[in-house]
């Protein structure tokens, strides 16, 4: 007998709007010390099922049919008392960020005491005990010392291992997983993955893994189950849906994930859809407004972008008194070259310093020590508005988060229109009208989007109309800063195509940065390794992936994770 | 050739494919407003104060200030449903003969006025004040700041009277009575200033570091325009939740300046006034002159109070 036996779930939300039935009955089983991975992209379903399984539904959200049992008993519509007793003991939870999952003010152990003796009947002493067990079951070193510490005292890896530690201490029999790494950096995903693999097996504890990312799945689960719009369209072992794909809706989301061993010229696009599919009408842009103004280069000799020794260090201390003050070098003497009409990628984990090089270039940010030369002119050195404004206008940027990158009090006209607005780029109210069209119908969003607001769009429609507004001053240099982090992979396709198209039709020089290598292999032509605020490589693209010089470049490529399964395109 | 086109007048002018009206209708705001069946009647409360106050002199029976229908014969009736209470008068009449359910009106009149003048300034000194702490930082954050504690510390009502004395100290006595109002306005709205600044500065706070912030700044936006196009929009929940619940403090604040001797003059009453004026007869026995203008004032200062927890609520994203 299965350890949890889902039978046609339905679960819905209703809303003042309609009934969203966010789960369309799906099955779905899992054995002891099996790993079952549930993919999809965002809006799927997948984690109202990890959350109706553990009795968390928000409300108003609720199940309107199928049954869940665990060991054969039905546990959907147990009262919230009995349940209350599953939940930790039968069932453990691990979830998305680490950061906020473990309550600040108590301390590590204090927190895993108090769960396994909820569960348990257990006296303080030993569960203290065995609390200092689990932490060293999931890799903690020193867990003697460190089981009296606060949660912030932790890394964020070493937290997660805390979040596993605390979700099975009470030895529960399944544990539910929700985007478990997608907070991490990729060497500590693999970490974790490889933990809750072991614990998994020797434990004999069915899992749950809930992920968009296809190389999470790749690399731990044992069978698989695809999602799309509610229902499962896909479910077999890992390796078979991966790898020979049935359904056309795996088949175009296994193509779309960018590839680390080969470099592609475009990105293959999820093009199995039951929507509508919006046909846009391109317009030739070397005839248009956007083409023009573009070959006013000042010097047409050396690099477009000059980073000379640039360091930026930010105060983690203030005090008046200057030597009491402490310091955090965010980015560390670094130089280097950007040349005209490349994409220039930047690649490392969070805290490298990667977002601050870019702010700095953009001139967000003024450099501690060092010098910025944008087309022969150190920007660094200007002050006024007026020195600063044509530069303003030739350095753009696309930021990473869709969701707070556009004033949601602002009608999309007026995003787009305000950066033409501001440098008088156009002569009248009809040239600045037909321009914001022009450049929604060339995002593919249409010029109806004009007249709505930010919060009518989704994520990947969002990077859109940030895309149309760094296009809108007619730059020369685009800044990409995680432009796709916070896509699906069929909306992060599509995004980095029209960046690519973009790139070359205008004959943009692009700063690419992103700390996903398979992206980065894609998209630039040279790249950029960087580590703790200090630069590690510098290299064309296909030299560093072939051939990595730095020891930590060829660490980061071994973590790189890949998808061994011949994708069937 | 694009050219051409771009610049002919014959390119579609786009069409707004949204109703105003129909949004407004279709809010969730209003969605709310609809469900609150407390907060529908406190609206309508407060509506017909506000209407019946600003047309005072159509909709009330009498004129209290025209001395040549005054008659002192009338003076200290009872409400009508009294003993020897007169049917031309509903809730009788004060020491001067004059009609008491019209004085409240021009009373309210008065109160509101003062009420919202004072909050309107204190917004727009609080706002602008919080905007530029919250978005410049530093040393211009900190002074800003500090003042508005120490100003904090003491109680408003404190502040006011200050600022009030301040004035007419600085005022020739000759100007007292004109400018009482004027007066009063300045000493509410400057000492209720610091909740504006402390919200707007959180928010602003919070919204400078958001993406949206920095586009407008690669963009060149000068820093007053970021504020006021891209930041000011994006904090205006909250300080329309304060603004109502300092509405009704305000009216408040003048009835107790105005009750304390020192708002308005009683040729020109407002509810405080009428209320102090009022106090002097309880003990005689006429209770209506003072007891109908304090009604008033607490009906009036509670429907803006609950109008103001609604919105509080309604526009509080984690109650939802």
């Amino acid at each position: 007998m299965a350890l949890l036996n889902i039978q046609d779930m339905r679960i819905e939300f209703p809303s003042r709007q309609g009934t969203v039935e966010a789960v369309k009955g799906i099955s779905l089983e899992v054995n002891g010390g099996e790993i079952v991975g549930v993919v999809g992209e965002s809006g799927a379903g997948k984690s109202t099922i990890g959350n109706a399984v553990i009795g968390l539904l928000e409300a108003p959200g609720r199940m309107t049919g199928g049954e869940v049992s665990l060991h054969g008993e039905r546990i959907d519509n147990l009262p919230f008392q009995t349940l209350q007793k599953i939940r930790g003991r039968k069932i453990g939870m691990i979830f998305q960020d680490p950061l906020t999952s473990l309550n600040p003010l108590f301390t590590v152990g204090q927190q895993l005491v108090e769960t396994v003796r909820t569960h348990i009947d257990m006296s303080e002493s030993e569960a203290r005990k065995r609390a200092i067990e689990m932490l060293e079951e999931v890799g903690i070193d020193d867990a003697e010392n460190r089981v009296d510490q606060y949660p912030h005292q932790f890394s964020g890896g070493m937290r997660q291992r805390v979040v596993i530690a605390l979700a099975l201490c009470a030895e529960p029999d399944l544990v539910i997983a929700d985007e478990p790494t997608t907070a991490l950096d990729v060497s500590i995903q693999a970490q974790i993955l490889d933990l809750i693999r072991n614990l998994c097996k020797t434990r004999n504890v069915g899992v749950i893994i809930i992920t968009h990312d296809m190389g999470v799945i790749a690399e731990i689960t044992d069978r698989v189950a695809v999602m799309y719009r509610g229902k499962i369209v896909e479910l077999g072992e890992t390796a078979q849906v991966l790898g020979r794909p049935e359904h056309p809706y795996t088949k175009s989301l296994m193509a779309a994930v960018p590839r680390s061993d080969v470099k592609l010229d475009r990105f293959p696009r999820v093009t199995y859809s039951d929507g509508e599919v919006k046909q846009s009408q391109h317009i030739d842009l070397k005839s248009h407004w956007l083409g023009e103004n573009r070959n006013t280069y000042t010097n047409t000799e050396g690099p477009l972008v000059r980073c000379e020794n640039i360091s930026m260090r930010f105060t983690s201390r203030y005090s008046l008194i200057p030597s009491w003050r402490q310091y955090f070098n965010a980015v560390d003497d670094v130089s280097f070259d950007i040349k005209r009409g490349e994409i220039f990628g930047v690649v490392g984990e969070s805290g490298s310093g990667k977002s601050t090089i870019a702010r700095m270039i953009s001139g967000l940010y003024t450099p501690s020590k060092g010098k910025i030369y944008f087309d022969g002119t150190s920007v660094s050195d200007l002050k006024t508005d007026k020195e600063l404004d044509p530069f303003r206008r030739q350095i753009q940027m696309i930021f990473q988060d869709p969701y707070s990158s556009l004033n949601p009090r602002m009608r999309v006209f007026d995003v787009i229109a305000e950066p033409i607005r501001h440098h008088r780029l156009a002569e009248s109210k009809d040239q600045i009208a037909q321009i914001v069209e022009d450049l929604l119908e060339h995002v593919e969003l249409g010029r109806a989007a004009a007249w709505k607001y930010p919060h009518e769009f989704s994520g990947g429609q969002r990077q859109r109309i940030s895309i149309a507004r760094a296009l809108a001053t007619r730059p020369r240099f685009l800044i990409c800063d995680e432009p796709t982090s916070a896509l699906d992979v069929s909306i992060q396709a599509q995004i980095l195509n029209l960046l690519k198209d973009l790139q070359q039709a205008l004959g943009l020089t692009m700063l690419f940065i992103s700390h996903d290598l398979p992206v980065i292999r894609q998209m630039c032509d040279r790249v950029a390794v960087m580590q703790y605020g200090k630069l590690v490589e510098v290299a064309e693209t296909e030299a560093l992936f072939t051939n990595p010089q730095q020891d930590y470049t060829k660490r980061l490529l071994e973590l790189m994770p890949t998808l061994n399964f011949e994708a069937a395109v | 050739m694009a050219n051409t086109e771009l610049t002919s007048k014959t390119a579609t002018p786009l069409t707004r494919s949204v109703d105003g009206f129909k949004r407004a209708l279709n809010s969730d705001l209003f969605y709310s407003f609809k469900h609150s069946p407390v907060t529908i009647v406190a609206m309508a409360v407060t509506l017909l104060i506000i209407f019946t106050s600003v047309f005072a002199n159509l909709v009330a029976p009498h004129n209290p200030f025209d001395v040549a229908t005054m008659n002192l014969l009338d003076s200290e009736l009872p409400p009508v449903w009294a003993e020897m209470g007169d049917p031309k008068y509903l809730l009788g009449t004060d020491n001067l003969g004059r009609d008491v359910f019209s004085t409240i009106l021009y009373g309210s009149r008065v109160s509101l006025f003062v009420g919202f003048t004072s909050v309107v300034l204190s917004m727009v000194i609080g706002i602008a004040l919080g905007l530029i702490a919250g978005y410049k930082g530093g040393l211009i954050d900190a002074f800003i700041m500090r003042v508005a504690e120490i100003q904090l510390s003491f109680p408003t009502i404190l502040v006011a009277l200050l600022i009030n004395g301040v004035m007419r100290g600085v005022l020739p006595p000759s100007q007292h009575a004109e400018l009482a109002v004027l007066v009063l306005v300045l000493s509410i709205g400057l000492s209720n200033w610091v909740q504006f600044a402390r919200t707007v500065r959180a928010s602003t706070l919070v919204e400078r570091n958001k993406e949206y912030v920095l586009a407008a700044r690669l963009i060149g936006v000068k820093p007053l325009f970021i504020m006021i196009r891209h930041v000011l929009p994006n904090v205006m929940g909250p300080i329309l939740v304060i603004a109502t619940l300092g509405l009704a403090s305000a009216v408040l604040t003048e009835a107790t300046l105005s009750f304390l001797g020192v708002g308005v003059p009683p040729t020109e009453p407002s509810l405080g006034t009428l209320i102090n004026v009022g106090s002097d007869y309880l003990f005689s026995g006429s209770w209506w002159i003072t007891i109908f203008p304090g009604a008033a004032l607490a009906i009036l200062v509670l429907a803006v109070n609950l109008v103001g927890d609604w919105l509080r609520d309604a526009l509080n994203p984690k109650l939802r």
